[in-house]
């Protein structure tokens, strides 16, 4: 199980008040589906994701966005608690939407480039470190309920 | 797997820009491997690896020049990188799992001081680029 100590738990509270989860959340699932782009395969509803601008651009992709980072922002108020946190959004995932778990990871990652970009020097090795963290605590909270 | 022609573009555009502050970018993704992904750190027990240190400082920059040799050679990455692939096979044999995370480090990295130019579609170009150099690494482990 992944811990946290206190400072680091701060300075993730501390960037995470910072981001504009509206748009990172965009930017990230679009990209995940960019850099990806087999990604896109639980995507068939969405419509237009020929090329960078129109995924990018596509109001859904930014409404799953930013739905999906709210509930990262969920995991920050509980890092304690991950497993619980997640556990019904993991059968969810699981059950009714059956994702292959490795995409987690593949988003985490695409989430900790986002903040990268969008934080520049601030976002240091040991913050990064910090984030690599919850984002995996997240990938295998998201993961733990499958069968 | 092989890079379009606008991902070549792509990545050779940008290291024209990367390269001025190449070993600036090598010392920080060494850093950010070592921090965010401890097991790399046992590849190196002869070395300083805290923040600052000359060593650091100097493998940083030889990571980037051998990417930088990568995107000159850009269509033959395999025969630029020939070497190297052999050093890592038969005397470095680093864990095929740590290029992915050198991989990513680079990336966060490259996004962190280009937020500009690190497009979607650079970001995926890039990424792209550095799965074929971390093949050609590995291609002759066996």
């Amino acid at each position: 199980m992944v811990h946290f100590t206190a400072e680091e738990k701060a300075t993730i509270t501390g960037l995470w008040a910072k981001v504009n989860v509206e748009e990172a959340g965009g930017e990230a699932l679009g990209r995940l589906l960019i850099v990806y782009p087999w990604t896109q395969r639980f995507f068939d509803s969405f419509g237009n994701l020929y090329s960078e601008s129109a995924i990018m651009g596509n109001p859904k992709v930014k409404a799953h966005g930013r739905k999906v980072l709210n509930s990262f922002g969920d995991a920050i108020k509980h890092m304690d608690d991950l497993k619980g946190t997640f556990a019904d959004l993991s059968e969810l995932h699981c059950d009714k939407l059956h994702v292959d778990p490795e995409n987690f990871r593949l988003l985490g990652n695409v989430l900790v480039v986002v903040l990268a970009r969008r934080f520049g020097g601030e976002f240091t090795p040991e913050l990064q470190a910090s984030f690599q963290k919850v984002v995996t605590g997240v990938a295998n909270a998201l993961a733990h309920r499958y069968h | 797997m092989s890079l379009t022609r606008a991902e070549r573009t792509i990545i050779v555009s940008m290291w024209s820009k990367i390269s001025t502050q190449a070993d600036a970018i090598g010392t920080e993704t060494l850093e950010r491997l070592f921090s965010c992904y401890p097991q790399a750190k046992t590849y190196f027990p002869h070395f300083d690896l805290h923040t600052g240190s000359a060593q650091l400082r100097a493998h940083g920059s030889k990571v980037v020049a051998a990417v930088g040799d990568a995107v000159k050679s850009i269509d033959n990455v395999a025969s630029a990188l020939s070497k190297l692939s052999e050093l890592h096979a038969y005397v470095l044999r680093v864990d095929p799992v740590n290029f992915k995370f050198l991989s990513h480090c680079l990336l966060v990295t490259l996004a962190s001081h280009f937020p500009a130019d690190f497009t979607a579609d650079a970001h995926a170009a890039w990424d792209k680029f550095l799965s074929i150099v971390s093949g050609v690494l590995t291609e002759k482990y066996r």
